[in-house]
C-alpha cells in the first residue's frame, strides 16, 4: 500500500497556505481597489511577481532569507528553537507568497466590480467602514472570494519548485505530494507514483466539481 | 419643532471653474437646489452627507460642526443624522426588499417617537415588494424601497439627489406624489437636487438657484423665485411663466371642469380630481400660452379671460417677441406675443387689458401643487 501521508501534508499545506492568505490577501486587495495612492503600481507589480518568477528563484530567495543564519530565520530560532527552512512552517511562508497573486487579483477584481455606490449607500445607512465590508462587501464579493479561494488552494497544491528549495523531503513535516511523485520516478516505483498523481488527479477534480456545482446552485449576486 | 439650520461654506475646483458657496439653509419643507447639470449640486449634496471631502469646506448642522477643512474636522458620513436618496437606487442587491430595509432599520439610532418600518411600508406601498429581489422591480419601485429604506434610518434630513432624473416619464409621475409627500408626512426636511424646472415647481417649497459655475444667482420661495431673471435666463424664454395662487370654488363632474377664484376673476381648468371646494391651489402659467386683447372678446373658445393691468412691456429687440407684464390684484402674469402685435394694439403701461390663458395650458400633472 502506497504511503498517503504526502497527501495528506499537501492539503494541510495547501490548508494553512489559504487560510492565512485569505486574511492577509483580503485587506491588500480591498486597499488595492480602493487607494488612490502612488505606490499603488509597486505593490501590484510586487504581488503579481510570483507569477512569473520561476519557483526555483522563489525558493532560492527564502532559503536565503528564511535559513538560520539569516536575520528572520535567526529570529524565527530565537523564539521558537525551529529553523524555518526545512520545516513545515517555512513552507507555509514561501507558499503563501508563491500563491499570492491568485488570492488577491480575484479579490481586487471583485471589489472593483463592486465600486463605492454600495459602500457609500451602507454609509449613509449608518453601517462604519468595517460593518458595512463585512455586511456589504463581502456578500456582494461571493464569487471573487470562491475564485480566490479555490485558486489559492489548488494552485498550492501543485507547488514543488519553491517546496524542493524550501522544504526539501521530510517525510511528515515537508514532503508534499509533489516530492513524493518526484521521488517515486526518480527511484522508478511507476506503480506509487501512479497511485498518488492519479489520486491527485481525482481529488483535484473533485474538488473544483464540487466548486461548480456549489456556484450554480447557489449563485452569488453580483452588482 | 424647531427649524434645524445648515450652514455650508464651499470653495472647490469643480470641473473648469471653482464652486464658491456659502449660504445658511433654515431646513423647513422641501428646499430644491437647482441649476444646469455641472454647476455642482450633486457635490453639494455630497458634501453634507460626507461623501466628498475635498476642496475647503465648512460645514455646521444645527451649530454642530461636521466638516472644517481649516480645522480639521470631518465627521464621516455613517456618523451623521442624514439620509440619502441617490439617482441610481443603490439597493443593495444580496438581500431582498425586506432585507434592505431591515439594513436601515437594525443601525438607526434610538429616537424619540420613531419613524417605523410599518409606517414606511404602508407610506411608501412596500408590502407587496418585501419578498421580492431589489434587480426584479421597476425604477420606480426602486427608487420607492430606497426612499423607504432611507427614512428607516430616522434622518434629521433627507438628500435627495436627482432621484427621478433615472426614470422614464410614467414612472416619474408614479413616483412624484410619493416624494411630495414623504417629507411633509414624516416631518423630515429634504434638500432636493434637480436640473428639471416641473419636478422642483411641483416638489420644493424653496429654491436655491445655482449659476453654471456654481454661484447661488437666486434663492427664496417658488412663486417668487420663477419671477425672477436669473431663474428666466436659465430656464430660456420659452418655458418662462409665472405661479399663479387660486381658490377652488366649484368641481364640475358633468364637463370635467375645476373653476377657481383668482383675484375675483374665474378661472377654469381640466377637473383635478383631487382637489376640495376651497383648496388654495398653485398654477403655473408659462407665457408663451397666454394671448392678449384690448377689449373683452366675444365668442370665444379660450375659457380664462383675466381683466389686468400692464404693469411692464420687455421688448426683447434681437427676436420677434416681447414680453408683456400684467398685474392682477396681487399677482403677475406674463404673456409672449410678437413686438408687432404690441406695436398694433397699442399697448401701453399702464393700460388695462386682457388676458386670454387656454385652459389646456394647465398642465395639473406638473404645475399644480396643494399648499397645504
Amino acid at each position: 500500500m502506497v504511503d498517503l501521508s504526502p497527501l495528506w501534508l499537501t492539503v494541510q499545506l495547501a490548508g494553512t497556505t489559504t487560510f492565512f492568505l485569505l486574511l492577509l490577501g483580503t485587506p491588500l486587495a480591498w486597499w488595492l481597489a480602493n487607494t488612490r495612492s502612488k505606490i499603488r503600481p509597486v505593490i501590484e507589480a510586487l504581488t503579481a511577481l510570483p507569477i512569473v518568477l520561476p519557483p526555483t528563484v522563489i525558493g532560492f530567495y527564502f532559503l536565503i532569507l528564511l535559513n538560520p543564519n539569516a536575520p528572520i530565520g535567526r529570529f524565527w530560532v530565537d523564539i521558537t528553537g525551529e529553523t524555518l527552512t526545512f520545516s513545515f512552517t517555512g513552507l507555509v511562508i514561501a507558499s503563501m507568497f508563491y500563491s499570492l497573486p491568485f488570492m488577491v487579483q480575484p479579490l481586487q477584481t471583485a471589489f472593483q466590480a463592486i465600486g463605492r455606490a454600495p459602500m457609500e449607500a451602507a454609509a449613509t445607512l449608518r453601517a462604519s467602514p468595517i460593518n458595512a465590508f463585512f455586511t456589504v462587501a463581502v456578500p456582494l464579493s461571493g464569487r471573487g472570494f470562491l475564485t480566490a479561494i479555490v485558486l489559492s488552494f489548488t494552485h498550492t497544491i501543485g507547488e514543488f519548485g519553491v517546496v524542493l528549495m524550501v522544504g526539501g523531503n521530510i517525510p511528515g513535516e515537508t514532503k508534499v505530494i509533489s516530492i513524493a511523485i518526484y521521488e517515486h520516478v526518480e527511484t522508478l516505483r511507476y506503480a506509487e507514483a501512479h497511485q498518488l498523481a492519479g489520486g491527485l488527479m481525482i481529488f483535484s477534480f473533485i474538488v473544483l466539481m464540487a466548486v461548480y456545482t456549489l456556484n450554480r446552485r447557489f449563485p452569488v449576486h453580483v452588482g | 419643532m424647531s427649524v434645524k439650520t445648515l450652514t455650508l461654506r464651499v470653495r472647490l475646483p469643480f470641473e473648469d471653474h471653482t464652486i464658491d458657496f456659502k449660504e445658511s439653509i433654515p431646513l423647513s419643507g422641501i428646499i430644491a437646489l437647482f441649476g444646469p447639470s455641472g454647476s455642482g449640486k450633486s457635490t453639494l449634496l455630497r458634501i453634507i452627507a460626507g461623501l466628498e471631502n475635498r476642496g475647503n469646506l465648512r460645514l455646521t448642522f444645527n451649530g454642530e460642526v461636521w466638516t472644517d477643512t481649516n480645522a480639521g474636522i470631518f465627521l464621516p458620513p455613517h456618523k451623521r443624522p442624514i439620509g440619502m436618496v441617490f439617482q441610481d437606487d443603490r439597493l443593495f442587491t444580496h438581500l431582498s426588499v425586506a432585507g434592505n430595509l431591515e439594513f436601515a432599520d437594525k443601525r438607526s439610532p434610538t429616537v424619540e417617537n420613531p419613524i417605523t418600518m410599518d409606517q414606511v411600508i404602508e407610506a411608501l406601498d412596500l408590502l407587496t415588494l418585501l419578498n421580492k429581489s431589489p434587480s426584479t422591480l421597476s425604477g420606480g419601485e426602486k427608487q420607492r424601497v430606497s426612499l423607504g429604506r432611507t427614512l428607516l434610518t430616522q434622518p434629521e434630513l433627507l438628500l435627495l439627489d436627482e432621484p427621478l432624473s433615472a426614470l422614464d416619464i410614467r414612472r416619474k409621475a408614479e413616483l412624484l406624489p410619493f416624494l411630495e409627500k414623504i417629507p411633509r408626512e414624516f416631518g423630515v426636511p429634504a434638500i432636493f437636487v434637480s436640473h428639471a424646472i416641473d419636478e422642483v415647481a411641483r416638489l420644493a417649497d424653496e429654491v436655491i438657484l445655482l449659476s453654471p459655475d456654481g454661484h447661488v444667482s437666486a434663492r427664496g420661495p417658488i412663486p417668487e423665485i420663477f419671477d425672477t431673471q436669473e431663474m428666466h435666463d436659465f430656464t430660456g424664454k420659452f418655458e418662462a411663466g409665472t405661479f399663479l395662487q387660486a381658490t377652488v370654488t366649484a368641481q364640475d363632474a358633468n364637463f370635467q371642469i375645476t373653476t377657481l377664484d383668482f383675484e375675483g376673476e374665474v378661472m377654469r381648468m381640466p377637473m383635478v380630481a383631487s382637489l376640495n371646494i376651497g383648496d388654495r391651489i398653485r398654477l403655473r402659467i408659462r407665457a408663451r400660452d397666454v394671448a392678449v386683447a384690448i377689449s373683452r372678446p366675444e365668442g370665444i373658445s379660450i375659457r380664462n379671460t383675466i381683466a389686468a393691468t400692464i404693469s411692464e412691456i420687455k421688448a426683447e429687440p434681437e427676436t420677434a417677441f416681447a414680453e408683456i407684464i400684467f398685474t392682477v390684484g396681487t399677482q403677475s402674469l406674463r404673456a409672449r406675443i410678437t413686438r408687432q402685435a404690441v406695436d398694433e394694439l397699442g399697448l401701453k403701461v399702464g393700460q388695462e387689458a386682457f388676458a386670454l390663458i387656454k385652459s389646456v395650458s394647465f398642465d395639473r400633472r406638473v404645475m399644480i401643487s396643494a399648499l397645504g
